[in-house]
């Protein structure tokens, strides 16, 4: 079943109720507008957090405020959100103006910050945390809820991956209009998203069960029949509106080539779930695919960087499920530089390292750096893998070849090196 | 043991205990074998399986509150694996996986469920989660201090006579001492059972105690090994701290 909303056409919304803003609203966007101009300015990022939390602190409601009259499309999951969003965005600027938290501040203030730096898009798609999505979806009234995986990503956060799930379940449910668009291979997601009164299942795959072999429901082992799973306490993977079957994206009436540029299985299922969602918004989906195809570089990953005589081909991935899809993105004929931070953002707790199979790099030259540069090399030790340990990552690329190299990073580590890339070089990262 | 002989490593449910990672402790131990010439396996028990009852060394690890009701009931109702637990082999436990061979647990609703009765401890639910770095003073020989992260809500309680793997320098740990001084117990230590809420894996940033374990299993004197960045990595989560307990 492929749910199209019914009578959503550009424009037909319009700016009605943006045109119901108050002056306190208006004033307090135009407060937090500032604040992130002048952050921008001061070279002190891109000022949609602070600007964001201006705005909120000034009005508490103006998530709700500003969100009021679109068609928002919410996208989240533990892994994918940035570069689906990137996707669904792609797909429905087809149909309209689109507001979108691009780089990906994940929470209210960013999703405050896009809203107020587009007030005159129909459509809004917005990366949402997962710990943050059931707050976020109560004050926009979304029209799509993407939900892509929800695996564990950081180990110190305090609430349990089974805890979020039910959080979001819970939101879901009293929201009677909502289209979820949703993982049916994801265990997690399917109780997260079962109790949606409207749903569309889309056969994504998922690359890492590390999590999920155990029913989110009732904590027995689940039982794996290819395609499906199935527990028995009744918890059973859905039958999906769409799969992909040999690069192209089906339903029961449609097959659409999914020939995307970016990289890896991962991204066709990343691009299969925009697809729905777009398809849930009213885009007709030969006009989405052909967006989706334009896409090459999402918020600086999959950009190629070059760096003197090096050209970096920048992945992030920050949990197992996350390198699950990158280690097939590699090229094991590339040298390999991975950069590991544990700040807040990326989870203090370095032990998700051992639940990637570092064992299967073939990579001729493994650097390891960053922060925790020896959680990561005592891991590569224990995986057999012979590697130099060069903790700051600019020295570790003198220490690399040049040419082109791999370099894979988690989240901090990514933005810091990159920021450190585009002063090094002077002329501006790409992408 | 002879060297010739294969080590064989259990690891138990990690389909179902297998939140924390903890299962890299399974690959730290076969290692440490391997680059000293003994042939180790890793043999992984799932929920599925009928469990091997010859392993040397059983591993159990953390895991969220309904999974570790379902591998408290799935050890219980295996009857020989329990036997071979109490009797011969040597386990490490880590966070629900220690909790689950007490007597009983109390989860966050107060309902009391029984453990394996291994060992004389019983858990609650504390005030709130503890999330952090830990550092604990080994009560074993030559372990020296324990570095660790902890992620869990238990309070863990230990009977009379029964010893803690070490005292709590920085963190939580058990939550719990001995009623005498203000220091908190990590873990808990029997003749053939390590307990403990520490994660990293917990062999991983301490192998000190990884080659205990080895040497308990082998008989064998294990000559040290040098692993590339293990100071370093000790060095990241022990400078600058100091004992005040243990």
């Amino acid at each position: 079943m492929v749910v199209r909303t019914p009578g959503v056409g550009p424009g037909e919304t319009s700016a009605a109720g943006r045109r119901r803003l108050g002056w306190w609203t208006r004033a307090a966007v135009r407060a937090g507008l500032a604040t992130a101009g002048l952050s921008r300015r001061l070279g002190l990022g891109a000022g949609s957090i602070i600007g964001g939390r201006v705005t909120l602190a000034l009005d508490a409601h103006a998530l709700r405020r500003l969100a009021a009259g679109r068609h928002v499309v919410l996208v989240s999951g533990t892994n994918g959100k940035t570069t689906t969003s990137h996707l669904v965005a792609a797909a429905v600027r087809t149909a309209g103006s689109v507001a979108h938290n691009a780089g990906g501040s994940n929470m209210a203030d960013g999703a405050v910050a896009a809203l107020a730096e587009a007030p005159d898009a129909e459509y809004a798609v917005i990366e949402v945390d997962e710990l943050h999505l059931a707050a976020v979806a109560e004050a926009v009234d979304p029209t799509v809820v993407v939900l892509l995986n929800l695996t564990r990503d950081q180990l110190d956060r305090a609430t349990e991956v089974g805890a979020i799930a039910s959080a979001v379940g819970r939101a879901l449910a009293r929201r009677p209009d909502t289209v979820v668009v949703a993982n049916a291979d994801d265990p997690m997601v399917v109780s997260a998203a079962r109790p949606a009164p409207r749903s569309v299942w889309v056969a994504a795959g998922s690359s890492w069960l590390g999590d999920a072999s155990s029913c989110p429901r009732c904590g027995r082992a689940l039982v794996f029949t290819e395609p499906g799973w199935e527990c028995a306490c009744g918890l059973a993977r859905p039958t999906p509106d769409w799969w992909l079957e040999d690069g192209k994206a089906c339903t029961a009436d449609v097959v659409l080539p999914l020939d995307i540029r970016l990289p890896g299985q991962v991204n066709r299922s990343n691009a299969a779930m925009a697809l729905a969602a777009a398809c849930a918004v009213g885009v007709p989906a030969e006009r989405a695919v052909s967006a989706l195809r334009e896409v090459d570089v999402v918020a600086g990953r999959y950009a190629v960087v070059r760096c003197g005589s090096q050209s970096l081909r920048m992945l992030l991935a920050k949990n197992p499920a996350g390198w699950a899809g990158t280690l097939s993105m590699l090229d094991e004929a590339r040298p390999l530089l991975v950069i590991i931070n544990a700040r807040e953002a990326d989870g203090r707790d370095t032990s998700w390292l051992w639940d990637v199979p570092f064992e299967q790099l073939a990579s001729p030259h493994v650097v390891a750096s960053g922060e925790r540069a020896a959680d990561l090399g005592v891991r590569l030790s224990y995986a057999g893998l012979e590697h130099q340990t060069v903790a700051d990552p600019l020295a570790a690329l003198a220490a690399l070849p040049s040419g082109e190299i791999d370099v894979v990073a988690n989240y901090t580590a990514f933005h810091h090196f990159r920021r450190r890339l585009g002063r090094k070089s002077n002329t501006g990262v790409t992408g | 043991m002879s060297a010739e002989s294969t080590v064989t490593i259990g690891l138990l449910l990690p389909d179902v205990l297998g939140t924390y990672s903890d299962a890299g402790n399974a690959t730290i131990l076969a290692q440490r074998l391997r680059w000293r010439g003994i042939p180790a396996e890793v043999r992984t028990i799932t929920a599925r399986d009928v469990p091997a009852t010859g392993c040397a060394v059983y591993l159990l690890g953390g895991g969220e509150d309904t999974a570790q009701q379902f591998a408290s009931d799935w050890l219980r109702r295996h009857d020989q694996l329990r036997r071979v637990l109490e009797t011969s082999a040597v386990t490490l436990a880590v966070c629900a996986g220690l909790q689950i061979l007490g007597r009983t647990m109390t989860d966050a609703g107060g309902h009391h469920y029984p453990g394996l009765d291994l060992l004389d401890i019983t858990t609650a639910p504390g005030r709130r989660r503890a999330v952090g770095e830990v550092i604990a003073t080994c009560a074993l020989p030559g372990v020296g201090s324990l570095t660790g992260f902890e992620n869990h809500r238990g309070v863990t309680t230990l009977g009379p006579g029964t010893a803690p793997l070490g005292r709590v320098v920085t963190g939580t740990g058990n939550g719990t001492g001995d009623g005498t001084t203000t220091c908190r117990n990590e873990g808990v230590l029997t003749d053939h059972i390590i307990g403990t809420y520490l994660h990293g894996p917990v062999l991983a940033r301490n192998p000190a105690l990884a080659d205990h374990i080895l040497h308990k299993v082998t008989g064998l004197a294990l000559p040290p090994l040098q692993l590339p960045d293990q100071a370093a990595l000790r060095d990241t989560y022990l400078r600058g701290r100091f004992s005040r307990c243990g």
